[in-house]
């Protein structure tokens, strides 16, 4: 086999990945090299890289597939890549005010960070099941060090082990799927994997190893019934890199599923569907109920993010380019729902320290008005009220499902999705009608800035970048069929 | 004469080691390197399938494929490792069932 890399020019379409690689060694150099207390220099670094890194993306838009067959990059890879990467920036930023505090002070935070987004940018362009257990290790690694940075605190340590033993089993089950899809195809490339199937047909051993496969994902995107570990981990980890691991994972594991269910697994789709069917309805039901009796705030907002995940599959089962274009948009709209509201959450200090249970935002609207009122905007959009953006996610997955005649799954997903209003608005009636128990320390800049923005987008949704963002996924998502 | 051994009996293998492996992690209520070996189990049994088939299918991707496994699964090891050891300095216990602060 011939190398397919003649000179620098030729490896183009995988520029933001290099600038990503080269910048998390060079951190590493630099982080010890200066002071270890002045950490913030490598964090800004870090933000830096990854900006860098999307501007590559953004202004030099390269496509192709590279090294051996291994890596392709193609408008959907580059939609992805940029809600990766724009969701690990914002998470780093998030993660500076309080670092101390959070434990996510040390320079080595910034470069685990860098390092699992570099993971995620190889999942999302992974098209062979090499690169794709590379790029997937590459992140969860990172990630396990990342929930057990804390390492003085026994929760964050609990989280750390608990997602290390469930990630590693998941790693198992997804590496077991690879290998009968390996042995019943006798290919590892995603092009060619496709070619086989259509080829020879399906059989039953193939259909196993998909499950084995798309089980291991379900596990990395948090569908139910591989769920167990979200609530434990986002309560557990410091709140920073709690958003990390709310934003940028999920929406690499998002496409990688889409990818695989797509493209690889195009021939078999009624197969696959079931079972995307199963993971959407069992993750829309489960947490709308479940987080009902949740008195952690974190809990759920973990809860809150497995019923999205579980509105995105719904797109996902129609099995069309609808669908794919509905999840593009949902998880745009979810990255920016969520990092407002962590923001949210990371500006609510009272003199114990951070708000953990629901009741401690008791009258937080009346010494915090701005930021209560940008959590109650932001409540209402993760409901799904129009005319707010979480409303326009929705209606995209919803109507590509009914136009797949999914109408069981979406009458399902809607009744889900009135039973969820209920915890978000318990969240609202908790800031504005409860006594205050404690004043609020003031908010710093950097979240108030990013406060503000999410709002803004999130409020003028669809006289702003509505248009521009559907045309975008339009794009994205046609590149897969 | 006797019994060829093919592809067949090395999946087995595989598969009864693949649920040996799930099985030690839910149902092992003691010690967390328990299930840290179980993973291995998991890992292993996936390796075996990969080398059985390339064999079986005469193509070398599947090998490459299992020395990729055995590479990722040794930093597995040894991060799983390092957040055990943190664990007990904050707890004193390796138990499954002293993992319990966490829940709702």
């Amino acid at each position: 086999m011939n190398s397919d890399i003649v000179d620098f020019a030729s490896v183009a379409p995988a520029y933001p990945e290099l600038v990503v690689a080269i910048g998390a060694l060079v951190l590493v150099v630099l982080g010890v090299a200066i002071n270890k207390e002045r950490s913030s220099l490598i964090s800004w670094l870090g933000v830096l890289i990854l900006v860098a890194a999307g501007a590559v993306a953004l202004l030099n838009p390269s496509d192709g597939v590279l090294f051996n067959g291994v890596f392709i990059a193609d408008a959907f890879a580059r939609y992805m890549k940029l809600l990766v990467l724009g969701g690990a920036a914002l998470s780093l930023i998030l993660a500076m005010p309080n670092s101390e505090a959070n434990g996510v002070h040390k320079f080595e935070y910034s470069i685990l960070a860098v390092l699992a987004t570099l993971g995620m940018m190889i999942m999302v362009s992974a098209n062979d099941l090499m690169s794709l257990y590379v790029g997937l290790e590459l992140q969860s690694l990172a990630l396990y060090v990342m929930a057990a940075i804390k390492r003085d605190d026994s929760r964050a340590t609990e989280a750390g082990l608990k997602y290390f033993v469930l990630g590693a089993l998941s790693s198992g089950m997804l590496l077991y799927g690879a290998s009968l899809v390996y042995g019943f195809t006798g290919h590892t490339n995603l092009t060619e994997i496709v070619g086989a199937i259509a080829m020879e047909g399906r059989s039953v051993g193939l259909v196993f190893g998909m499950v084995f496969l798309l089980a291991g994902v379900a596990f990395k995107i948090s569908a139910v019934p591989f769920h167990m570990w979200t609530p434990d981990v986002y309560e557990g980890a410091p709140t920073p890199v709690t958003a990390f691991f709310a934003m940028a994972p999920k929406v690499a594991a998002m496409s990688m599923m889409i990818r695989l269910v797509m493209d690889t697994f195009q021939p078999i789709t009624s197969d696959w569907q079931q079972v995307i069917v199963f993971l959407s309805i069992a993750s829309m039901v489960l947490a709308a109920f479940a987080a009902i009796g949740q008195k952690s705030l974190k809990r759920l907002i973990a809860y809150s993010s497995i019923g999205h995940v579980g509105f995105a599959l719904v797109g996902l089962s129609s099995g069309t380019q609808v669908g794919v274009e509905g999840v593009a948009i949902y998880m745009a709209i979810y990255v920016t729902m969520t990092v407002g509201l962590f923001a949210c959450i990371l500006s609510l200090r009272n003199e114990n320290g951070y708000v953990e249970t629901i009741d401690d935002l008791a009258g937080a609207a009346q010494t915090r008005p701005f930021v209560a009122a940008i959590m109650a905007i932001l409540m209402f959009s993760l409901i799904g009220m129009p005319p707010l953006a979480g409303f326009f996610a929705k209606w995209h997955v919803f109507l590509a499902a009914i136009e797949a005649n999914l109408y069981v799954l979406s009458v399902i997903g809607v009744l889900a999705s009135a039973v969820s209003a209920y915890y978000y608005l318990r969240v609202v009636k908790t800031m504005y009608f409860d006594e205050p128990k404690s004043t609020f320390i003031a908010v710093p800049n950097e979240l108030n800035i990013i406060l503000g923005v999410s709002a803004f987008l999130v409020v003028t949704y669809y006289f702003s970048v509505g248009s521009s963002l559907t045309s975008w996924a339009h794009t994205a998502a046609g590149s897969l069929f | 004469m006797g019994l060829e051994i093919g592809l067949g009996h090395y999946l087995t293998v595989a598969a009864i080691l693949f649920t040996l492996g799930v099985f030690g992690i839910f149902l092992n209520r003691k010690n967390v390197i328990v299930i840290l070996m179980s993973v291995e189990l998991i890992l292993l049994a996936v390796n075996l399938n990969l080398v059985a088939f390339s064999a079986h299918l005469n193509d070398l991707q599947g090998q490459v494929f299992a020395l990729m496994i055995l590479t990722v699964a040794a930093a597995e090891a040894a991060i799983g490792l390092a957040i055990l050891v943190i664990f007990y300095r904050n707890r004193g216990s390796i138990a499954v069932e002293d993992a319990n602060v966490l829940k709702g």
